[in-house]
């Protein structure tokens, strides 16, 4: 990788209580990369981009923004670096008290200032391109679908156009032909607006479609980073149990039988 | 288990809560006086504390000051004061039972709905998401209803003792045939204008009060449904006991200047 990457963690730590979630996280991500985090259920993949996001206080370590450091960035810091950011939350966080179109507008209207009916117009163009029609922007939250909250949620997420794009599993609960719908957008997302992804997924298919370079959690760490391509000749036996789904190998998941 | 360290735990526990709560507040009132603000949601906020309050607050406010007149003239009647009921009336309601009642009343309505409804975009993260939109919080959600909190409630005050002193008329008047208008001017002859000014300072410090804790216990709310619910449940309470406490201590403060 040439020049200053777009996202560098070294050394990240997270505990919660006495239970080390993230216990000495490095990667970078290269600008308009599309990096996507792989690993079992409950190995913190979701708390990793909140704490790049400044949502979780990291215990140590460092995270740098094109070479900038955010761990010790103060309110206003912060939510200058946050504008550059747009992301899907897992569970959707779509605000209930605000109907369809005005949360997919939120971040124009309150965060660049836009217009109303400027606003609308590109919440619409945007719920359109997640495959919802015009009608869907008037309802609320709670009046939708788990599948239509994620696009919602996504068309969201992407609407200030931001650099750099966080996605908490994009296509879980979709059915597979939106799933395709969305894995296209993401990756229309990073070839026109030239944005920098970090996707977290656990659909294999989907991986192999919007990934340029996929890295592996486990244990705390990240296992195994590479290039899509290397990815069935990882060499890594966790790697091969995670993207061939099997219950036997190096990662045991703790059930009774 | 050591009693001792038990012991010292809860208070320090008690004392850290304490300075979270003050923390809160401190970073509420900085935030309120720096932009952007949101008038539109300022307004929605006073819809909903003000007016939709007015018919609880109304109506405790009538029975209070109904149950104030007959409970007095009671006392009175026995050493021949009964003409003392209508200044204690109007004293009651105006420096005392008109902000405490209005209080507890929009601490049991609003208090607990800032903490449900905070609680429960806190839980489903959607205070994470309004940061993701550039968007403070504290600026968003918390100054809107603290302000419109200690709007609102001097108004409400004002109209609780209005109705407080009717309800004490009403009884005097059908039922105790007091003289309609000696008691009215019994009413206005010894009240001061600090007698009305302390109950509404009283009554922009519970709002203040009622509407940071609700946030607060929103704000700082974990766990599901179950945390949201003990928010609600915490917000109700810690009001409360505020409300009564900083009302004596405002009590003992104007009792001191006069
Ligand atoms: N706020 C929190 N407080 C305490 N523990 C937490 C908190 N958030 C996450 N955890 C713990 O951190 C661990 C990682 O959680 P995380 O949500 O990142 O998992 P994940 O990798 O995203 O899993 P999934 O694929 O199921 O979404 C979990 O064991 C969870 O219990
Ligand atoms: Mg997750």
């Amino acid at each position: 990788m040439d020049g200053v990457p777009k996202i560098q963690l070294s050394g990240l730590k997270k505990a919660f209580g006495p239970k080390r979630v993230l216990d000495g996280i490095d990667i970078s991500v290269a600008p308009g990369a599309s990096l996507v985090v792989i690993g079992g259920s409950g190995t913190g993949k979701s708390v990793l981009l909140k704490t790049i996001l400044g949502l979780i206080r990291p215990d140590a370590g460092s995270i740098r923004i094109d070479g900038e450091e955010t761990t010790s960035l103060d309110a206003t810091g912060r939510e200058r670096i946050n504008a550059r950011f747009g992301m899907l939350f897992q569970g959707a966080a779509l605000f209930d008290s605000l109907t369809v179109w005005e949360n997919v507008a939120f971040g124009l209207m309150q965060g660049q200032g836009m217009h109303r009916a400027e606003a609308k117009a590109r919440a619409l163009e945007n719920l359109a391109s997640v495959g919802l029609p015009k009608e869907v922007g008037e309802l609320s939250p709670a009046e939708l679908s788990g599948g239509m909250k994620k696009r919602v949620g996504l068309a969201r997420a992407i609407a200030t156009r931001p650099e750099i794009i966080f996605f908490d599993e994009p296509t879980t609960g979709l059915d597979p032909i939106m799933s395709d719908v969305i894995n296209n957008l993401i990756v229309a997302c990073v070839k026109d607006l030239g944005a920098t992804t970090v996707s977290i997924t656990h659909d294999m298919h989907s991986a192999r479609k919007i990934a340029t370079h996929v890295a592996m959690l486990h244990g705390g760490r990240i296992i195994w980073t590479g290039p899509i391509g290397d990815i069935d000749r990882s060499g890594s036996p966790y790697v091969d149990q995670f993207i061939h789904g099997r219950a036997e190998g190096p990662i045991q998941m703790q059930v009774r039988a | 288990m050591n009693p001792l360290a038990t012991i010292g735990r809860v208070f320090i526990g008690f004392l850290a809560g304490l300075g979270r709560i003050a923390l809160f507040a401190a970073n509420t009132v900085s935030h309120c006086v720096r932009p952007p603000f949101y008038p539109s949601l300022i307004a929605r906020q006073m819809m909903d504390i003000g007016f939709f309050s007015l018919p609880v607050v109304g109506l405790t406010a009538l029975f209070t000051g109904m149950v104030l007149a007959l409970q007095s003239y009671t006392g009175f009647a026995r050493f021949q004061a009964e003409g003392a009921v209508a200044t204690v009336v109007v004293l009651s309601m105006t420096r005392e039972l008109g902000p405490v009642i209005a209080g507890l009343m929009v601490a049991g309505r609003i208090g607990a709905s800032m903490a449900a409804e905070i609680g429960t975009m806190r839980v489903t993260e959607q205070i994470d998401a309004l940061v993701t939109l550039s968007t403070n919080p504290y600026k968003y959600l918390v100054v809107p209803r603290v302000l419109a909190a200690v709007a609102m409630l001097p108004i409400l005050v004002l109209v609780a003792d209005v109705i407080g002193v009717l309800g004490g008329y009403l009884v005097a008047v059908y039922k105790l045939n007091f003289n309609m208008s000696s008691y009215l001017r019994q009413t206005v002859d010894f009240l001061e204008w600090m007698d009305v000014i302390s109950g509404l300072v009283k009554a922009a410090v519970f709002g203040f009060l009622i509407a940071m804790l609700g946030c607060f216990h929103g704000y700082s709310s974990g766990g599901g449904a179950q945390g949201v619910g003990r928010a609600t449940t915490n917000s109700v309470v810690s009001a409360s006991i505020m409300i009564l406490v900083v009302d004596y201590m405002l009590t003992e403060l104007f009792f001191a200047t006069r």
